[in-house]
């Protein structure tokens, strides 16, 4: 297991190193940050001493050359507009986004399975119906119009809950969470839900198709047989059965609930760092996008490979080691 | 065990976030941008230059309609052409207790133009001056060249205390370490992509708000603004979208105040290229470009029907331009009024010109930058095309655009033929637009930075030039308004509309709606 690792790792350094070229040239290709940054009265002197001091006359090759040697001690560039680290920026920004992916990801689990299970095991009631049709709307209803929709409801007309920000926050181990007090809980409901509609649609369309196969499989004819309560054998036999497909797409669809909340984080005005990336991208701060899609490719790798340990562990038959092709 | 620790702290937590909302009246403002930075010096950028006057008082303070109200200097003449004395106020102190002089104002002019990283310095507004200080409350600042617009230029930025300042980095305003000025505003925290929040200056020596705290909150997506304001989180918006401006102002529970901008939009003609890359004969053939007659370019005004773009378009919320600034303003024209819709006079002025049929073109303009500017795009497309001029339309990100407008093309020449572009005043007064959009372009003396259709008229040049050195205040507005019609009458630009700001506050809650777009939070205020 540990070779498995080890050489995993390896290959994401080289996933790494391609990815942050494809970036860095993509990014300059695009625009120019000089007429985002600059104030409309600065002369042409100004405007040349801007491009001189962002780097920006330098060709590409040692624009680059100069990220990579500076990536390696572990500085990712500042950012052109905040003028600080930009790696500073998006870990300050992390918890706000992780709190809220985490929530998102608990309520889609804690919502999904139960209801994908209930629909898998009655697939003729009509409660199981209404639930598969409103995992439809789920998954296709788009996020910003949602978004929108909750804000109307629950904010303007019905007045219960706050329609944006994070209120208030508290020290957990030195990391600002607002789950702890019931301003900062109020806040996170609407925007967590928001982002858990899509996964939650997805885990109870996932969990009905794994139990609808697992329950006519022998082994669970035979524990019938046996006289186990039904409750075990839907607890333990069926759900540890259908839990592979949902790991795995969870996995996949956590990292792209950290990286790409962006939707949901500006429609609410969560100072996350799906926030930051937006105006980056719309304010053209190359060292922010960069940098933020390094750390994203580095989080999709330690994800998959999270996923890869879970397999074993749920289903003792998948054995770590490289797929060959 | 742990969960009965974990319940304490929500219950502690509980208690303790309720005394504080009840008794200190706080204000809630929530706005579109947000600030790169504390430091007031960093970063020449609206929203920065909007909050940082409220921490850091400046020299000559502009007031709503952006005339020069005494700031932290009470008096200010020129005691020769080539100099200006500035009286500075007495008694007054930093947030910290320590007294203000003319060293901070000294320490000032050092520091703003060598922020270190920064992306658009103040240096424009500074270098070129010296600084002399004549006792603790008199300073003189001079210059080479007779040069009227000093106290205009000492109204774009901050002073800071030399005390705090020295040695300071950005990092040291962003933390608040260092974030100690005159202003009417304290600063308290600020948490990036959350909020921003200051404490009223009760030692101000101006007028002060009534709110002992004002907290700001950056929310970009404009209905969640809206929407925010209708569920009572915030007591103030700015940049109202236009599509909800009608429906808001019906709403008995939401106030609505707006104000005409100093930005004008307008379009840039193709001025400087024999054949223009974005200009053809019909069917695509190459011609000669058309726009270098003044006689096609007067003919483009006249088919624009202003009245149906601010009508349709922008919904009412916009005036029709007829120059470079709105009435009002210093050196405006009063002889330039808007160009009435005349597709006929522009039909025969085309035939006039040898263009009996058109010619094709197409403009370009930003798509997220000005209010609707890609709808307006549009809609002058469509209009030329009635008259002859077959126009298509290309819209692109500003991030995109403005790079190419500029310098897109080879040699880092504009790129394109037709360009929709705005423009706001921020010295308040005509010389701004003029310099920068329509003198020749110079580089060496910093002239027609911004002119992207590369006009050139000597004559208007001469004006301009002779404006910028005429310190009598009459004479310089005379020939301001001469320059702007010389330029304006020869088609230099066509000016479309002067955009209207808007802002939305709960019933009650009021705001003396400014003309350089900027929200400053301090003058807000509730009817007793």
């Amino acid at each position: 297991m540990s070779v498995f690792i080890l050489r995993r790792l390896l290959q994401s350094v080289a996933v790494l190193l391609i990815m942050s070229l494809i970036v860095f040239v993509g990014v300059n290709l695009i625009g120019d940050p000089v007429d985002m940054l600059i104030n409309p009265e600065a002369d042409q002197a100004e405007i040349a001493r801007v491009i001189r001091d962002l780097g920006l006359d330098r060709p590409i090759h040692e624009q680059y050359w100069y990220f990579l040697v500076n990536a390696l001690k572990g500085d990712l560039g500042k950012s052109f507009i905040f003028g600080e680290p930009a790696l500073k920026l998006i870990v300050q920004r992390m918890p706000a986004t992780l709190e809220l992916a985490f929530v998102a990801l608990f309520m889609a689990v804690v919502v999904g399975i139960p209801l994908g299970v209930y629909a898998g095991l009655t697939p003729e009631s009509k409660i199981s119906k209404a639930i598969m049709s409103a995992s439809i709307l789920g998954f296709s209803l788009p996020t910003f119009w949602v978004g929108l929709m909750m804000i109307m409801v629950f904010a303007v007309f019905l007045g219960w809950l706050p329609s944006t920000g994070r209120g208030e926050t508290t020290s957990l181990f030195g990391i600002q969470v607002s789950f702890l007090t019931l301003d900062g809980l109020s806040h996170l409901v609407m925007p967590a839900l928001n982002l858990a509609l899509f996964k939650m649609s997805l885990v109870i369309r996932l969990s009905r198709a794994g139990t609808r196969e697992v329950v006519h499989q022998d082994y669970i004819k035979f524990a019938r047989a046996k006289g186990i309560r039904a409750s075990r054998i839907v607890l333990v036999h069926v759900m540890k059965n259908i839990m592979i497909p949902v790991v795995t797409v969870l996995g996949l669809e956590f990292g792209g609930l950290i990286a790409f909340s962006v939707v949901t984080e500006t429609v609410f005005a969560w100072p996350g760092m799906g926030k930051l990336l937006i105006d980056a991208i719309l304010n053209l701060d190359r060292p922010i996008v960069v940098a933020y899609l390094m750390i994203t490719v580095l989080l999709f790798v330690v994800i998959n490979l999270i996923v890869d340990i879970l397999y074993s562990i749920l289903d003792p038959r998948v054995r770590l080691q490289d797929i060959r092709s | 065990m742990y969960l009965r620790k974990a319940f304490m702290t929500i219950a502690v937590a509980a208690t303790l976030s309720l005394p504080m909302s009840a008794t200190a009246k706080t204000l809630v403002v929530g706005l579109k941008a947000e600030p790169s930075s504390i430091d007031p010096h960093y970063h020449n950028l609206t929203p920065n230059n909007a909050l940082a006057r409220e921490v850091f008082d400046r020299l000559i303070m502009p007031d709503e309609k952006q005339h020069l109200k005494p700031g932290l200097a009470v008096s200010w003449k020129a005691v020769d052409d080539l100099t200006w004395e500035f009286k500075l106020r007495k008694g007054v102190k930093f947030h910290d207790g320590s007294p203000f002089t003319a060293d901070d104002v000294i320490f000032t002019f050092e520091r703003a133009p060598n922020v270190p990283n920064s992306p658009s310095s103040f240096g424009t507004y500074i270098k070129g001056k010296t600084i002399k200080k004549i006792d603790d409350y008199t300073i003189q600042i001079s210059t080479e060249k007779p040069y009227p617009l000093m106290p205009n230029d000492l109204m774009t930025f901050s002073i800071v205390s030399k005390k705090y300042g020295e040695g300071a980095t950005t990092e040291d305003y962003n933390s608040g370490k260092a974030a100690i000025g005159t202003g009417v505003l304290k600063f308290v925290e600020w948490v990036p992509g959350d909020r921003l929040v200051y404490a009223r200056n009760d030692d101000y020596w101006g007028e002060k708000p009534e709110w002992d705290k004002i907290i700001i909150k950056p929310i970009k997506s404009n209905p969640a603004r809206v929407a925010a304001l209708l569920a009572g989180d915030v007591d103030f918006i700015d940049n109202v979208p236009t599509i909800d401006i009608a429906r808001l102002k019906k709403d008995p529970k939401v106030n609505v105040m707006s104000s005409i901008s100093n930005r004008v939009i307008y379009l840039h003609l193709d001025q400087f290229r024999e054949y223009s890359p974005y200009v053809t004969a019909n069917g695509g053939g190459k011609i000669k470009n058309p726009l270098l007659d003044q006689r096609v370019r007067k003919a483009i005004s006249l088919a624009i029907n202003r009245d149906a773009i601010v009508d349709r378009v922008m919904e009412g919320v916009a005036i029709k331009a007829g120059q470079l600034l709105p009435d009002g303003f210093f050196g405006v024209s009063p002889n330039l009024k808007p160009l009435e819709y005349d597709p006929k006079g522009a039909k025969s002025l085309l035939k006039a010109a040898g263009y009996p049929d058109g010619f094709e073109m197409t403009i370009h303009g930003p798509n997220d930058r000005y209010i609707n500017d890609a709808k307006i795009a549009e809609a002058i497309a469509q209009m030329l095309s009635r008259v002859g001029i077959k126009t298509s339309v290309e819209t692109m990100p500003k991030s995109v655009y403005f790079k190419r407008a500029s310098r897109g093309g080879p040699n880092n020449t504009p790129e394109f033929s037709m360009v929709l572009v705005g423009w706001g005043a921020g010295t308040g007064e005509a010389s701004s637009p003029l310099k920068s959009l329509l003198h020749t372009y110079d580089k060496a003396q910093g002239y027609g930075a911004a002119n992207r259709g590369r006009y050139s008229n000597p004559e208007m040049d001469k004006l301009l030039e002779e404006a910028l050195a005429t310190v009598d205040d009459g004479k310089r507005q005379a020939l301001l308004a001469k320059a702007t019609e010389v330029a304006i009458t020869d088609v230099g630009l066509i000016p479309l509309h002067y955009q209207v700001s808007t802002w939305a506050a709960k019933k009650g809650i009021n705001f003396k709606a400014r003309t350089d777009e900027t929200t400053v939070v301090s003058t807000i205020y509730s009817d007793k």
